[in-house]
C-alpha cells in the first residue's frame, strides 16, 4: 500500500497530491504537463519535495518535517522509464545479474535463470539489446525491473513509441505481473483507454491536482467536477437549471436552453440552482426528425459533422450535441439534416 | 643548441601524474555534481571551473600562500617526504593537476548527466548503490568520453605554464619543463620545443575529436 502527501512548487507549476492506493494497478491519469512524472520520481526518491510524506507497506520513504529522505537505491521501487532501455554495453543475462543484486549471491544465478526462462528470453540471454526484436527487449526490461522483487513498480507511460501489437503485449505481461508476482503498480499515463483496460484504481491529476480518485467505471459514471469529466473526454456538458424536483416519486425537471428535460431524482440540490448536465456521447439515442412532435426528453437538432471514429461514428449536432452511433445505424442518412435526439432520463447526471 | 631533451621528458612525466590525478579527483567530482543534491552544490560547480577564468599569477599566489613552507599544508608535505613542496617537480604536478581537473569536469559532466536520466536513475531504482552505478554502467557507457577528457587533460597539463612558472620555478634539470624552457632558451632549442609540444599536442587533440565523434556506419 502506498500513501503519499507531497507538495513541491517551481516557477509557474506546483504540486499539491495526497492520495492512498492499495489496489493492485494504480493509474496515473492526466495530461502532458499534469505533474504525472514529478509524483512517480518523488516516489522514486529521484526528485524531493518541499513536503509532505510518503510510507510503502507502512515503511517510511520520505517525511519532510522528520528529515528522511531514504536514497532510491534503498525504496524497493523498481522504476520503468518511458524509454524503458536495458544497459546497451551489457547482455540481457548481465541486466538481470545487476538487477538481482538485492538477492543473496547464490541465489542470483537460479533466479536470473528461472526469469528467463518465464519471459521466454532464455536463447537471447547472451545477446544485446540491440540484437534482440523489440518484443524480447520489452520483456527483458519487463524482467529486469521485477527480479529484485520489489513492493512498487512505477511505469512512466510505458507504452509511448510501441506499436498496436507491442502494447497488447505489454497489457498482458503487466496483468501476468500482477497475479504472479503480486507486485503493485502505479502507472502514469495520459491514454484513458490504457486507462481503463489496467487501472483497478484511478487518479486524475491536472495541473498538479488530484481532481478524483476511485475505480475508472465509477468514475466514468460520476465525474465529481466540470474539469474531471472534460479529462475524461465527456463531450455533452451543458448549462441547465433544476425547475423541478420530487424525491417522492424519484424525478426531477431540468431546464437546458428553451427545452424542459426528466430526470430521477437529484439529493442535495435546490429548486433554481444552476448546473451542468454530464452525457456521454454513446448514451443519447439518435433518429431522423421525421416531423412528429417531439415526445418526452426529445429535442430536436441539426447534424452538423460526421466524424469517423475506430469503432463508431461520431455525430455532432447544433447545440453542442454529441452522439455516437455504430456505422451501420447511421448508413445512407448521414445527409438529413433535422434530427431528434433523446435524453434518456438514467443517463442525465448532473454535476 | 644542446641537445637536453630533459624539460620535454619532465613535461611528459608531469602531464602523465597531474593526467592521473585529475582523473581521479575530476571523475569523483563529474559523479558527485550529477546525482548528488547538497548545500552549496552551485557554489562547488562554480568553482570547478575557477582555475579556467583567473590569472594563472593569481592562482599561482594562493598556491604559494597555501603550499609555502611556512604554511600549515607545507610543513604537513614536508613532514611527510623530507623535503619542501615549492619549487621540485612535484609542485609541477599540482600546477598541472589544478588546470586539467576544470577541463575534465567540465567535458564529462555532460554526458554523466545524460547518462544519469536514461541508465543510471534505472540503476539506481533496481538497487544499485552509487560506486557501483559509475563502475558498471556509467563509466563503460562513457569510455569514449572519459579517454578524450583525459586526453586533452594530457595536453592541457602538457602546456601548463604561469602557474608552473611561479611555484616550482624554471630551475634547469630540476622543475624546468618544456614549455617553461621555451620561454627564454636560445632559438633553435625552443623552435624544436615548440614543434615537439604542438605535434603532440595537436596529434592528441586529433584522437580526442574522433573519440568524441565515432563516425557513424550505414
Amino acid at each position: 500500500m502506498i500513501q503519499a502527501k507531497l507538495s513541491k512548487r517551481f516557477a509557474g507549476f506546483s504540486l499539491d497530491v495526497e492520495f492512498e492506493s492499495s489496489a493492485g494497478i494504480t493509474v496515473l491519469f492526466g495530461p502532458d504537463g499534469a505533474g504525472k512524472t514529478l509524483v512517480l520520481d518523488a516516489i522514486a526518491g529521484f526528485a524531493q519535495p518541499d513536503a509532505g510524506r510518503i510510507l510503502l507497506d507502512d515503511v517510511i520513504l520520505f517525511d519532510a518535517a522528520a528529515r528522511v529522505n531514504i536514497p532510491p537505491q534503498r525504496r524497493n521501487c523498481s522504476y520503468l522509464f518511458r524509454n524503458h532501455s536495458l544497459f546497451p554495453h551489457l547482455t540481457l543475462r548481465e541486466n538481470l545479474m545487476f538487477a538481482a543484486v538485492r538477492r543473496p549471491r547464490l541465489e542470483r544465478h537460479r533466479r536470473v535463470n528461472e526469469i528467463l526462462e518465464r519471459f521466454e528470453l532464455t536463447g537471447v540471454s547472451g545477446e544485446r539489446a540491440h540484437q534482440i526484436s523489440a518484443s524480447q527487449r520489452l520483456r527483458g526490461s519487463l524482467a529486469r525491473v521485477i527480479i529484485g522483487g520489489p513492493r512498487l513498480l512505477l511505469l512512466d507511460q510505458p507504452w509511448s513509441g510501441l506499436d498496436a501489437t507491442l502494447r497488447r503485449e505489454l497489457h498482458s505481461l503487466l496483468r501476468q505481473i500482477h497475479t504472479e508476482f503480486k507486485i503493485a503498480m502505479l502507472l502514469a499515463t495520459g491514454d484513458l483507454e490504457e486507462c481503463f483496460e489496467l487501472a483497478d484504481e484511478m487518479l486524475l491529476l491536472r495541473e498538479g491536482r488530484l481532481l478524483q480518485a476511485g475505480e475508472p467505471r465509477k468514475i466514468l459514471d460520476q465525474p465529481a467536477s466540470l474539469d474531471a469529466a472534460r479529462m475524461l473526454g465527456i463531450p455533452n456538458l451543458l448549462e441547465a437549471e433544476v425547475i423541478a424536483l420530487d424525491p417522492g416519486r424519484n424525478s426531477s425537471r431540468l431546464r437546458w436552453q428553451d427545452q424542459e428535460l426528466s430526470g430521477t431524482y437529484f439529493p442535495g440540490r435546490m429548486l433554481g440552482d444552476r448546473v451542468w448536465l454530464c452525457m456521454r456521447a454513446e448514451e443519447l439515442r439518435v433518429s431522423v426528425h421525421n416531423g412528429s412532435k417531439p415526445g418526452i426528453n426529445q429535442v430536436r437538432a441539426k447534424l452538423l459533422r460526421v466524424s469517423e471514429k475506430p469503432q463508431s461514428l461520431r455525430l455532432e449536432f447544433s447545440g453542442g450535441i454529441f452522439a455516437e452511433v455504430a456505422p451501420e445505424t447511421l448508413a445512407s442518412r448521414a445527409s438529413e439534416k433535422e434530427w431528434l435526439i433523446e435524453f434518456p432520463p438514467q443517463a442525465l447526471r448532473i454535476l | 643548441m644542446d641537445g637536453n631533451w630533459f624539460p620535454l621528458w619532465l613535461s611528459l612525466r608531469v602531464a602523465a601524474i597531474a593526467t592521473l590525478i585529475s582523473l581521479v579527483i575530476g571523475l569523483w567530482l563529474a559523479d558527485l555534481l550529477t546525482h548528488c543534491q547538497f548545500r552549496g552544490k552551485q557554489w562547488v560547480e562554480a568553482a570547478v571551473g575557477l582555475p579556467l577564468v583567473l590569472p594563472p599569477t593569481v592562482i599561482g599566489y594562493y598556491l604559494l600562500v597555501l603550499l609555502g613552507r611556512s604554511s600549515p599544508l607545507g610543513q604537513l608535505y614536508q613532514w611527510a617526504f623530507g623535503s619542501p613542496l615549492i619549487f621540485t617537480w612535484q609542485a609541477a604536478v599540482v600546477a598541472s593537476t589544478l588546470s586539467a581537473i576544470p577541463l575534465l569536469v567540465k567535458s564529462t559532466l555532460t554526458v554523466f548527466q545524460r547518462l544519469e536520466l536514461s541508465h543510471g536513475r534505472a540503476a539506481r531504482s533496481l538497487g544499485a548503490a552509487g560506486w557501483r552505478v559509475f563502475w558498471r554502467i556509467t563509466l563503460p557507457l562513457a569510455h569514449r568520453e572519459v579517454t578524450a577528457a583525459g586526453l586533452l587533460a594530457f595536453a592541457r597539463a602538457l602546456g601548463e605554464f604561469g602557474v608552473t612558472l611561479m611555484i616550482a620555478g624554471s630551475i634547469p634539470g630540476q622543475t624546468q619543463t618544456a614549455a617553461v624552457a621555451i620561454y627564454g632558451a636560445d632559438t633553435m632549442y625552443a623552435r624544436l620545443l615548440v614543434l615537439a609540444l604542438s605535434a603532440i599536442v595537436l596529434s592528441l587533440f586529433l584522437a580526442a575529436h574522433k573519440l568524441e565523434h565515432p563516425r557513424v556506419r550505414g
